[in-house]
């Protein structure tokens, strides 16, 4: 009987795990093949790279609740540490680099979580632009970080695991998207276990959790921790993968605010919501400028595109913390099941 | 005792466990409910001469309380008597500016919040106090956080300790919410529900701890006299069942009546009384308090 009962649903609809497996059988399959080096360098790169800053910020400020405002700075400690790890370790293989400047983006996040443990809200938010500021800081003033490079910037050492090398654009993405969906992965395991019930817990009713023995103070470093190591490698994937020559003004409050507004418009306490807002994100400007200089001609240049993007944008987050303030992935499952399809799931 | 059958009988009893069939049917089959026979028994819970003051306010006035272990005990009094206050202080959420907790013979000056789900207490909370984002189950779930030992990475790789302890939570959650009953709820999210069954999700919770002592601050607040009855059945059946003591706010006086074995009331933050249901009944200054006193000198003579 109870066999039955547990059978049932699973054969009237498609198992929940083929939506995201035939994704990335297109993804790794399909794409490399036919993607120009547009498509990979100025859009599923930066998206990958910000889909997972995404994916890092969402379990902090979406799970559990603690707004930040710091997250280019632990980009930039990932970019910087990988680099100096890849530097000045001889022979460290780069997928250790990656993994080691996760740690140092983790340690110095939770340092800036610390102040989470008295504050709230608003209040935390803007106490998390010290990491902000500060890091951006002692990557400039100290030239070591950079290996004293007069202008600042580095220059991305070539990827390369077990003697392949990823040069081409296609190498490239599908060196990030592999690192992406581990990390994704990692991420949706996390916040479906006890860890990440705590996190909705402390989110939701910081008393009631302490009540019932969510250890409140560890699980907030712990959302700061694991948060900061996923944007850290999400820094890396920018800087290697993306951009390949950074400079600490590269991750500056523009970003920070960048990656807040991914999971913003794309869906709190969502991990897929990542990806829908940084697909927006990315995107949106490219179809902007489409358009302008379709309608507008010459009058649409790059100075009146800057400042439409922002004022466009500035009225979609407005309009869907309004009118959808779950984010694109709820207006997505809506949809989905009006159309009464199998890839809407929750 | 109809108010136990009303609330669990119409469930279809194959959703309870077998011991708590076997109650059910005990229950049925007994006219009147006994009374507990650990009613003489040891003091579980106790408050030696708490005080409690906001500024000038004072809200808790030299309070003692003996709790017996698997007796349920109601806490009444007009508004702003101090009875949330005093739930606070037994779980830590206020420190008592005098005065000690005695939880299963140990004695607190303040009671450690964090540590309260392994001292074997359990509370609801007077609103609602729910994880809206979660769903029920998970809610309920939750509520087993005290008695997890593996870290992050264990749960992420779902291996060991993690995978058990997970499993366990889970079946333990599940037993519950067939015992209240909710089960047909168990994938909504919680705050998606409607209020009466939301209070029942906070017991679940609350339950799934498998508390020696649970403090309910008006678990029947706002409810329908149905599902008052239907939540009276269920902390009646859990007292019974898993032998809970329980320790209650309520402001429904013939629920309180009904259902609790001694009744202490408070006013003005002071005991005024302390007693079984009948003695309080009959008591001249709780009668007062709550009807209001007659001033003696009602034709102000001699002003």
């Amino acid at each position: 009987m109870a066999s039955i009962a547990t059978v049932l649903p699973a054969s009237a609809t498609l198992p929940r795990w083929l939506a995201p497996v035939a994704l990335l059988a297109v993804a790794y399959l399909f794409v490399p093949f036919v993607g120009t080096s547009y498509l990979f360098e100025a859009i599923l790169l930066p998206f990958l790279a910000l889909s997972l800053a995404g994916v890092g910020l969402n379990l902090l400020t979406g799970y559990a609740g603690q707004v930040s405002l710091g997250s280019a700075a632990f980009m930039a400690v990932g970019a910087f540490a990988a680099y100096n790890f890849n530097l000045r370790v001889e022979g460290l293989p780069l997928v250790l680099s990656i993994v080691l400047a996760g740690f140092s983006a983790a340690a110095i996040g939770i340092v800036f979580g610390l102040p989470s443990l008295r504050l709230k809200g608003f209040y935390l938010a803007v106490s998390t632009l010290a990491a902000q500021f500060f890091v951006q800081w002692a990557l400039t003033k100290f030239g070591w970080f950079s290996n004293n490079s007069a202008s600042g910037v580095i220059d991305a050492p070539p990827l390369a695991i077990a003697g392949i090398t990823f040069e081409s654009a296609a190498d490239r993405y599908l060196f990030a998207l592999t690192i992406v969906t581990v990390l994704t992965f990692v991420a949706l395991r996390l916040v479906a276990s006890q860890t990440g019930r705590n996190f909705i817990a402390v989110r939701d009713n910081e008393t009631a959790a302490r009540i019932i023995g969510v250890p409140v103070l560890r699980t907030k470093l712990l959302a700061f921790a694991i948060s900061s190591f996923i944007i850290g490698v999400a820094g890396v994937l920018w800087a290697f993968a993306y951009l390949r020559t950074v400079e600490p003004a590269g991750f500056n409050l523009d970003r920070s605010f960048q990656v807040l507004f991914i999971i913003i418009i794309g869906g709190l306490a969502s991990i897929r919501g990542a990806f829908f807002g940084a697909a927006l994100i990315v995107v949106f400007p490219l179809v902007l400028s489409r358009l302008g200089a379709f309608f507008l001609g010459d009058i649409f240049d790059s100075g009146v595109l800057d400042m439409s993007q922002r004022i466009v944008l500035g009225g979609l987050i407005i309009l869907f913390l309004v009118l959808e303030p779950d984010g694109l992935v709820a207006l997505w499952d809506r949809n989905m099941r009006r159309f009464g399809s199998v890839f809407g799931r929750r | 005792m109809h108010a136990m059958t009303f609330a669990l009988g119409g469930l279809g009893t194959s959703a309870f466990p077998s011991e708590v069939q076997e109650h059910l049917l005990d229950l049925a089959a007994r006219p009147t409910p006994q009374p507990h026979a650990a009613i003489s028994g040891d003091v579980l819970l106790g408050l030696e001469g708490v005080r409690l003051s906001f500024g000038g306010v004072t809200a808790l006035d030299n309070v003692d309380l003996a709790v017996r272990r698997g007796e349920i005990r109601a806490i009444i009094g007009p508004n702003g008597a101090g009875k949330s206050s005093l739930i606070n202080v037994i779980s830590g959420v206020y420190r008592p500016d005098r005065g000690h907790v005695l939880i299963g013979g140990h004695r607190y000056r303040a009671v450690p919040t964090d540590r309260l789900a392994r001292l074997g207490v359990a509370r609801t909370f007077q609103n609602l106090a729910l994880f809206k984002g979660l769903s029920v189950l998970d809610n309920v779930v939750a509520g087993r956080a005290h008695t997890v030992r593996s870290t992050f990475l264990g749960q992420i790789a779902r291996v060991g300790a993690a995978r058990r302890e997970e499993a366990d939570a889970r079946d333990r959650a599940r037993r519950i919410l067939a015992f209240l009953d909710l089960e047909h709820v168990a994938g909504r999210l919680a705050g998606t529900l409607p209020y009466g069954l939301q209070k029942r999700v906070e017991l679940a919770r609350a339950l799934v701890a498998e508390p020696e002592i649970l403090l309910l601050d008006e678990p029947m607040a706002g409810m329908t006299a149905t599902e008052k009855q239907e939540m009276a059945g269920f902390v009646r059946a859990t007292r019974d069942a898993y032998g809970t003591t329980v320790i209650l706010i309520e402001h429904d006086i013939g629920v309180v009546m009904e259902l609790s074995d001694r009744i202490a009331v408070l006013d003005y933050g002071r005991k005024i009384a302390d007693g079984t249901p009948e003695e309080v009944r009959a008591d001249q200054r709780v009668i007062d308090a709550y009807l209001g006193v007659v001033p003696e000198n009602e034709d102000g003579a001699g002003i």
